[in-house]
């Protein structure tokens, strides 16, 4: 049985995940990737859409036009998280938001932001763009066109949204950070072992 | 002398197999995928290369970008002297890359540096790229086409080294890559390596390493034996898809050189993400052309 979040997101929704744990997502889903969040964090401009126990997707999409204000989803997988770390902990602190969706891990910014104001951050796997399209509903409106198409803040209604692992959960796991510390510790012998074989300059 | 049709003729195809690119990844690609995707036994990894193959189902199906991030795109170019159309090529690709935005479509990745203006055509100043090799003296023009995301873009790096580090240093350098920020670039990936003299002729060459087809490997033996070695000692450290830790990390590691100046060493890695967008394309004298890399395609 896999477990299912629905917007608006309380505590206790995000308290029973632990890092690892797959999760889908029902409700309202806002696409908010760099210029999102340094209008905010570092311009302090209001966001147009409230998120108090919302979800955002880190992700630039393709979006169609269907005109007389209709979109259409094209094609929209997560973009790399790490580009938010600087930003990301103000910006749970500043718009309670709860879910935290991208591609990658985030650092430990982002998991004191987690942790204080019981936020997560889950991956969609990257470059599964259709699937991710597909389970969108609709597109019920775009805010900061002025952005462009990627940086746009698209509003979504979304169902059965994933699978969303999660990375960092409210309890202050980190599972990339621990996944990157597992390769680290791999990486000496292994280079070590390399590098014997490839003395061509003697 | 080509006409004007001729011209018109080849930014269509440039147009259909660069928007085809983006839809279809290249069967070298795809084979490894599946092979990697049976060493494979963690319910992580099997739930993401689950849905890396149900993406591309529907991306065919739908006829959709598999990845929303379709690139800045890239062409590397290796012509003869008396291509027909040698010197009209950069507004053919350009107009192309126009064509293939509306069509496809591809999303709006080109913003112009200062104005930090998104053009909304992905074209713009010296954009797209392309590479030039005038190889022969003959007619015939080879174009890879290349779309690659920001994720797996931001991996990229080039460093001259002392010769005492020798070639012990490139080897940490590319791991050094890899762990440190190979992850969040969708791996499986496909690491290119360019050793050289200097930093843009060895960032240049580990671009093109990723262009070869999967399988491959370098004529001299000592490079492709540094390449089976990178292969397998990345693999060993685990990262699996989308780096959430499995039993392989690359579809493979390419290795490009060039003779170099004694005092230095100069190495470059660039990655390509498990939705390895490239393809090539081959032009024969008449302006015919053949796919090379997506079996069964009509352009």
């Amino acid at each position: 049985m896999s477990k299912v979040l629905k917007t608006p997101i309380s505590d206790a929704g995000v308290e029973q995940l632990t890092a690892g744990d797959i999760v889908f997502l029902d409700g309202s889903l806002v696409t908010c990737r760099d210029v999102g969040h340094r209008r905010l964090v570092e311009r302090g401009m209001e966001l147009p859409v409230d998120l108090r126990g919302g979800a955002i997707l880190h992700a630039g999409p393709i979006v169609a036009d269907r005109g007389g204000g209709r979109f259409e989803m094209v094609s929209v997988g997560p973009t790399t998280s790490m580009r938010m770390e600087k930003f990301e902990k103000d910006f749970i602190a500043r718009t309670g938001v709860k879910l935290i969706v991208g591609k990658g891990g985030m650092g430990p910014e982002t998991v004191e932001g987690c942790r204080r104001h019981k936020a997560i951050h889950a991956i969609f796997p990257g470059g599964c763009a259709v699937v991710a399209a597909r389970q969108v509903e609709e597109i019920e409106r775009v805010e900061w066109r002025d952005l462009g198409m990627p940086e746009a803040l698209w509003v979504s209604r979304v169902s059965r949204f994933g699978p969303l692992i999660v990375s960092i959960d409210a309890k202050g796991n980190n599972l990339v950070d621990s996944n990157k510390a597992l390769f680290n510790a791999r990486k000496a012998a292994i280079v070590e072992e390399i590098s014997r074989q490839v003395r061509f300059i003697r | 002398m080509a006409t004007d049709r001729e011209a018109q003729e080849m930014t269509g195809t440039m147009a259909r197999f660069t928007a085809l690119l983006a839809k279809r990844l290249p069967d070298d690609v795809l084979t490894q995928l599946g092979r990697l995707r049976k060493v494979e036994d963690g319910p992580l990894p099997r739930i993401v290369y689950d849905t890396m193959f149900k993406n591309l189902e529907l991306a065919a199906e739908l006829d959709r970008p598999c990845c929303q991030d379709t690139g800045a795109l890239q062409f590397f170019v290796r012509a003869g002297a008396r291509f027909p159309l040698l010197g009209r090529l950069r507004s053919i690709l350009t107009e192309a890359v126009r064509e293939a935005t509306r069509t496809a479509p591809l999303r709006h990745n080109a913003v112009e540096t200062f104005e930090e203006r998104n053009t909304g055509t992905n074209t713009g100043t010296n954009l797209p790229w392309i590479d030039w090799e005038i190889v022969s003296d003959d007619a015939t023009a080879e174009i890879d086409v290349y779309m690659a995301g920001g994720g797996c873009t931001l991996p990229g790096s080039a460093k001259v080294l002392m010769p005492g580090e020798g070639y012990e240093g490139v080897v940490q350098f590319v791991f050094d890559v890899v762990t440190s920020y190979g992850v969040n670039a969708c791996p499986p990936l496909l690491v290119g390596v360019g050793i050289s003299t200097s930093v843009e002729t060895a960032a240049l060459l580990s671009k093109r390493a990723i262009q070869r087809r999967i399988g491959t490997h370098h004529p001299n033996p000592k490079a492709a034996e540094l390449e089976r070695l990178l292969e397998d000692g990345l693999n060993a450290l685990g990262l699996g898809p989308q780096g959430l830790s499995g039993k392989a990390s690359v579809m493979g590691v390419h290795v490009e050189s060039t003779a170099r100046h004694p005092s230095v060493i100069g190495v470059g890695v660039s990655t390509g993400c498990w939705a390895h967008r490239r393809g090539t394309i081959r032009f024969d004298g008449s302006l015919r052309h053949q796919v090379l890399t997506h079996h069964g395609v009509t352009l």
